[in-house]
């Protein structure tokens, strides 16, 4: 059990070391590396475990998974590199990927970091005019009465269908990419912060009135938090939402972020760059979601035992 | 136990008080709830509501709470009118409607930060957890509480600021028998502690005449006041007693339950 991943190591490398003789001869010295690193280091956490109770329990969770990962990255580099089963360019081996990782790590942090700052501005402005906005028309009558069917007419309508016009309006392009990500998480957000807010249970309004609160104390102290559920469903679409209009926006407009790296390494029949872009997204997104999801477990700490995350 | 700052109770007065409820299924009519209500409550006196269900009798504590505005009547707490919610007159309802996402104490504080005069009164939260008896459950969130924890939560919660009136809108209701019957003493407890004037509306008649100094019994649709009953006993009192059950069975005469129960044809 504990030496299963380096097993799965062994298998990966010997195939690739295998695959490596009768292909043209590629510069795979970093893949081979990173190999020899995974070995390591699980042979000395197999060895460590039984020495360490915390590190064996996360060993026992984290080992299956880890294992099946190193093995699907063997059956990549067969199908590829090996038996080129799928067509060159388009589907590179994980060595040739790796490769483009490193040689173009400079300009692959530059991307991710625009991409950042994009997401971060864009994310952060459309929850705040959704929180403000959604309030407003959960709370009271004749906003929503106004504000619902803008709502729903504009809502639906996809954020990167705007950006014909976006380009045009914008005065830079990253205004208009901050513009459209942020409009892509303003209607998620409001439509569930309004949704919450007008279905806040009446009893808990008629408590905080009888115990003598005003306005200010029924929106902020009753009817958001018991809105902040919801509220979390729309910061969680709107994270989904974001993302995608941030690749498109990036690829279409705004000549930077890792969206804009994706094409233009299209545009050079680069595909080791085009996975290597994708791997990168893989991680920066799915980290950004799981700090979302961290932020909602500490302000939703009132919900552990009522609901099943 | 002794806590600071007892306001005196208020008297209540409710004269003549209709109220009519549109009906949903046919638009343009209403049905009246209350129809032509009158008592009034002496100050520090605890008064049972019982009656059969749909009667007004939530309905005639919602108006006093302020929450509804009745069609006609006048209202009186003291020689005030009532023109709306306010903290003199709190309320509690069969669910206890904790918030849930504050702890204990942050609820029982929720009575002060409403009124925004947390800052001052921060102590008395402690005098209050420790007269409802939870100071252990203090950083627990409601979820994890008992139904009869619960409502000792959603009283402290009340009584935190000094309401002249408590209204309680079948508190006991949702809880078992055993736990009820605790719960009652410790009512009557907080009412001894705080001398607080309240209105108890409740289905239960053994909990009518164990609590109350007096009982008003109402009729249905319209909902009035039928008949007044005063129950003369000393307390603490025993539920087995003759004159207690002699209450009972005058009470459930009022109501139309006294007697054989009618044969059910098959």
């Amino acid at each position: 059990m504990q030496l299963a991943v380096p097993v799965a190591s062994l298998i990966t490398f010997g195939t690739h070391l295998l695959i490596a003789q009768k292909a043209p001869p590629l510069e795979t010295h970093s893949y081979m590396l990173l190999f020899w690193e995974i070995l390591g280091v699980s042979i000395v956490l197999s060895i460590a475990q039984p020495f360490w109770p915390a590190l064996r329990k996360w060993m026992r969770h984290i080992w299956p998974i880890f294992t099946a990962a190193i093995l699907l990255i063997g059956v990549w580099d067969v199908t590829t590199a090996g038996l080129h089963l799928l067509p060159l360019p388009y589907f590179p081996g994980p060595a040739a990927v790796l490769r483009s990782l490193i040689s173009d790590r400079a300009l692959l942090l530059d991307s991710t970091w625009h991409s950042l700052v994009l997401l971060l501005s864009g994310y952060t402005l459309g929850v705040i005019v959704g929180l403000v906005s959604g309030v407003c028309i959960g709370w009271s009558g004749s906003v929503r009465y106004w504000g619902m069917p803008v709502l729903k007419v504009v809502g639906p309508i996809p954020a990167t269908a705007w950006i014909p016009l976006a380009m045009v309006v914008a005065p830079s392009s990253t205004v208009s990419a901050v513009g459209l990500v942020a409009l892509a998480v303003w209607f998620p957000v409001t439509m569930l912060t309004a949704s919450g807010i007008s279905n806040t249970r009446a009893s808990y309004l008629d408590v905080a009135r009888t115990l003598g609160a005003g306005p200010v104390y029924l929106i902020f102290r009753v009817a958001i938090p018991a809105a902040v559920p919801n509220i979390f469903i729309g910061l969680f679409m709107g994270l989904g939402a974001s993302f995608l209009t941030l690749v498109v926006a990036e690829s279409v407009g705004v000549k930077s972020g890792l969206g804009w790296y994706v094409s233009w390494a299209q545009g050079w029949a680069e595909y080791g760059k085009v996975f290597a872009a994708l791997i990168i997204m893989a991680a920066f997104f799915s980290t950004v979601m799981t700090l979302l999801f961290k932020l909602r477990d500490r302000v939703l700490v009132w919900q552990k035992g009522i609901i099943k995350w | 136990m002794v806590i600071t700052n007892i306001v005196a109770a208020s008297g209540v007065r409710v004269h003549e008080i209709c109220k009519s409820f549109p009906v949903p299924d046919a638009p343009g009519t209403s049905r009246l709830a209350l129809g032509g209500i009158s008592f009034s409550i002496a100050a520090g006196e605890l008064v049972s509501l019982v009656g059969p269900s749909g009667c007004g009798k939530s309905t005639l504590l919602r108006l006093i709470a302020g929450l509804d505005v009745p069609d006609s009547g006048e209202l009186l707490v003291g020689n005030e009118k009532i023109v709306g919610p306010n903290a003199e007159r709190g309320l509690v309802f069969q669910d206890p409607n904790l918030f849930p996402w504050l702890t204990v104490r942050r609820n029982i504080e929720a009575g002060l930060a409403a009124r925004g005069v947390l800052r001052e009164k921060r102590s008395e939260v402690d005098e209050f957890m420790r007269l409802v008896g939870l100071e252990a459950f203090a950083n627990v969130f409601p979820h994890h509480l008992s139904g009869g924890m619960a409502q000792r939560v959603a009283l402290a919660r009340a009584l935190i600021n000094h309401p002249k009136v408590l209204l309680l809108d079948e508190p006991l209701g949702a809880l078992d028998a055993f736990t009820r019957m605790r719960m009652q003493d410790e009512v009557l407890r907080l009412w001894e502690n705080r001398r607080t004037t309240m209105l108890l509306v409740t289905h239960d008649i053994d909990e009518a005449i164990y609590m109350s100094d007096r009982i008003l019994i109402m009729t249905q649709a319209p909902g009035r006041i039928d008949h007044e009953i005063d129950i003369n006993l000393a307390r603490p009192r025993d539920r087995t007693s003759d004159s207690f059950l002699r209450f009972r069975s005058e009470i459930l005469e009022h109501l139309h339950f006294a007697g054989k129960a009618p044969v059910l044809s098959a």
